[in-house]
């Protein structure tokens, strides 16, 4: 599995998302939702760093998926396209297709940045402190955006429509798709890879004790910093995602409501598994698509079966581990079938 | 700035300082008992205001259902606030029942209680929108309104209902917590959680004895927010409960003084931006500076550090 599993299963969900959309199997609606699985994944994962392997409590996930929107968003339509807000585009639209990526992230980089600014007062003492800090980031998000009338106040911000559609002019390929798939996959691999690291066991280690910890030479404040930094760049590029996928945007679109299904999603998984936060964040977009028939009564029913699912399993779907603990047997195939990989290649 | 306007202002923030401080003091309470953040407590709020509209208009004969005779209003009042804090503490401990309690006993992580009780408060809010509907509701008119004017200054008398009754309020929650043997136990449960049981105090009986509490100072916060602001509406509770929530926050959660503190100063620092600068820079200026004291005393205002034992 260590060598095999993971190209095995990217090359699948690659073959299974992308090329059919390419082909247009799919309808612009399964495609929309595909994306929004792939959005929710990233910022579940990477919402995971820190509540559940760091232990910490942010609620306030969407605030940085906003910062990285917003970014990402003024950055492509002052650049591509003709708009009510800054006039007349000033590169040709030839270069969205190179423009597209570096605004996702350069979001991702302000959303960090942004996060910098409020780990460095908060990650002075432990508890609940972050919850409220990154609460009151959330209102005042909401509110500073709503007073900057030059990008819409609370009216709302579009045009992200058209460098879609000028993307998908030059070369007609599922961009959109295509990179959230990407960045899926690179959030997936970097946090993996950051958790099992020697940085990852001490965030672990600070989790179920910071004292001992620090006694062990784990620089604790310097690496909470580092983990939150890491997971709202993450949710910044998520939310130029977001922001392109939906093509409007609003300052109440990135407020409480959306901090809350993301660690709704989160705690679904189970704290501390990176295969439950991807299971969770597909059965829960899936499950409010679903829902959808059942109109205001899905925002009921969707609570109530988290509230039951709690009930029966206090620790999410996976708990703490990973599909491989689940499944030994997958394990089991999956040495073995690199075992014998390894022996042929030997043999010739 | 005259003094009329700083005296009026002075007396808006008082009466939007006092719900949140009633409000913010039930947050406290229950997570200085059981180290919970329970944001279901908003949404308690706006039950106890939609439990007091039905109540009231039913009293008042305003409802479907007619009473066959007219009630005065000196037994409508305290029939209202009686039977809307008993139904309101109901809801609180049925939530702590249903759901805390179980979660609780089966040793789950603390952060899956909290997003238990996010779970309920959305569980309540849209519960609310699908039974109720989206439209606003009219609080019915319990007391008679009688503006005086003194000068420049114009003060209802309900404004002044308001900031006495949550004054007296306080006071008897205070006289709870610090004279009572119950408000004892509560103490000692924040204390030392593991040795109450031990001194023969049923640890659950006093967790609900703290949901009763906090679920009706969250009760009498929204019927004197009907009256004062007369427009219900499904997403009150998640606005003004989680603004409560920051506001004990910075009092420094836990400690029933500092919550009362903490919703005073938000209530003065909203209130008063609004009155200087556009009202939409309200939140703004106001969690800016709820940020600033939190980032000098973490602790909160009133908060005492938490001591880990190595």
């Amino acid at each position: 599995m260590k060598r095999f599993g993971m190209p095995t299963l990217i090359g699948i969900s690659f073959l299974f998302c992308i090329v059919p959309s390419w082909l247009g199997w799919f309808s612009n609606y399964i495609q929309f939702i595909i994306t929004l699985i792939g959005i929710n994944i990233i910022l579940t994962v990477s919402l995971n760093l820190i509540n559940g392997y760091m232990g910490e409590f942010s609620v306030g996930h969407a605030a940085f998926m906003g910062v990285g929107a917003y970014t990402s968003s003024l950055l492509t339509v002052y650049l591509l396209t003709e708009n009510p807000f800054f006039g007349k585009a000033i590169l040709p639209e030839e270069l969205s297709i190179l423009i597209f990526p570096i605004s996702l992230l350069i979001g991702g980089v302000a959303a960090a940045l942004f996060s910098l600014l409020i780990a460095i007062p908060s990650f002075r003492t432990r508890g609940d402190y972050l919850a409220i800090v990154t609460l009151a980031v959330n209102f005042i998000f909401k509110s500073a955006i709503e007073n900057i009338d030059a990008i819409g106040g609370p009216r709302g911000f579009m045009g992200m429509g058209k460098v879609v559609k000028a993307m998908d002019n030059l070369v007609s390929f599922p961009w959109l798709i295509f990179w959230t798939f990407l960045v899926v996959v690179f959030s997936i691999f970097i946090i993996r890879n950051f958790v099992n690291s020697t940085m990852g066991k001490s965030i672990v280690a600070i989790r179920d004790d910071e004292i001992a910890s620090e006694l062990m030479t784990v620089n604790t404040r310097w690496l909470k910093i580092v983990a939150f930094m890491l997971s709202c760049g993450l949710a910044g590029v998520a939310g130029g995602l977001h922001a392109h996928t939906v093509t409007f945007i609003n300052p109440s679109s990135y407020f409480i409501l959306q901090s809350t299904y993301i660690l709704v999603m989160v705690y679904l998984g189970g704290m501390g598994s990176l295969s439950g936060s991807v299971i969770s964040a597909i059965v829960f977009t899936i499950l409010l698509e679903l829902l959808r028939p059942l109109d205001v009564w899905r925002w009921v029913a969707t609570p109530l079966l988290l509230i039951i699912l709690m009930l029966f399993r206090p620790t999410g779907i996976m708990g703490s581990r990973e599909l491989l603990d689940v499944f030994p047997k997958l394990k089991k195939y999956f040495s073995s079938l690199q075992e014998r990989l390894t022996n042929a290649f030997i043999k010739s | 700035m005259t003094l009329d306007f700083f005296i009026q202002n002075f007396i808006n923030a008082m009466q939007w300082g006092s719900f949140l401080a009633l409000i913010a003091v039930g947050y406290t309470l229950v997570y200085g008992v059981l180290l919970l953040i329970n944001f279901a407590h908003g949404d308690i709020f706006m039950v106890g205001a939609y439990t007091g509209y039905f109540i009231g208009t039913f009293l008042t004969n305003n409802f479907e259902i007619k009473l066959p005779f007219d009630l005065p209003s000196w037994v409508v009042i305290p029939l209202t606030i009686v039977a809307t804090m008993f139904i309101t503490a109901l809801v609180g401990v049925a939530i702590e029942r249903i759901a805390y309690r179980p979660l609780r006993n089966r040793g789950a992580h603390r952060l899956y209680l909290v997003i238990t009780a996010l779970m309920f408060g959305l569980l309540l809010e849209y519960g609310n929108l699908a039974l109720l509907g989206a439209s606003d509701r009219q609080f019915p008119n319990l007391f008679d309104k009688i503006i005086y004017s003194i000068g420049g200054i114009t003060v209802t008398n309900i404004k002044i209902y308001v900031i006495l009754l949550s004054f007296l309020i306080m006071g008897i929650l205070w006289w709870i917590v610090q004279k009572t043997r119950w408000g004892m136990a509560m103490r000692a449960i924040s204390y030392d959680r593991l040795a109450v049981p031990l001194m023969g105090i049923s640890v659950d009986q006093i967790i609900l004895f703290t949901f009763v509490l906090g679920s009706s100072m969250a009760a009498l916060a929204g019927i004197m927010y009907g009256t004062a602001f007369p427009i219900l509406r499904f997403n009150m509770g998640m606005l003004v409960g989680w603004q409560a929530f920051i506001a004990a926050v910075v009092g420094g959660i836990g400690s029933i003084r500092g919550a009362m503190v903490g919703g005073y100063i938000l209530g003065f620092t909203q209130i008063f931006v609004a009155a200087f600068l556009p009202s939409t820079y309200r939140d703004l200026i106001a969690f800016v500076v709820l940020l600033l004291i939190l980032a000098i005393k973490p602790t909160g205002l009133f908060g005492v550090p938490r001591r880990t034992k190595v």
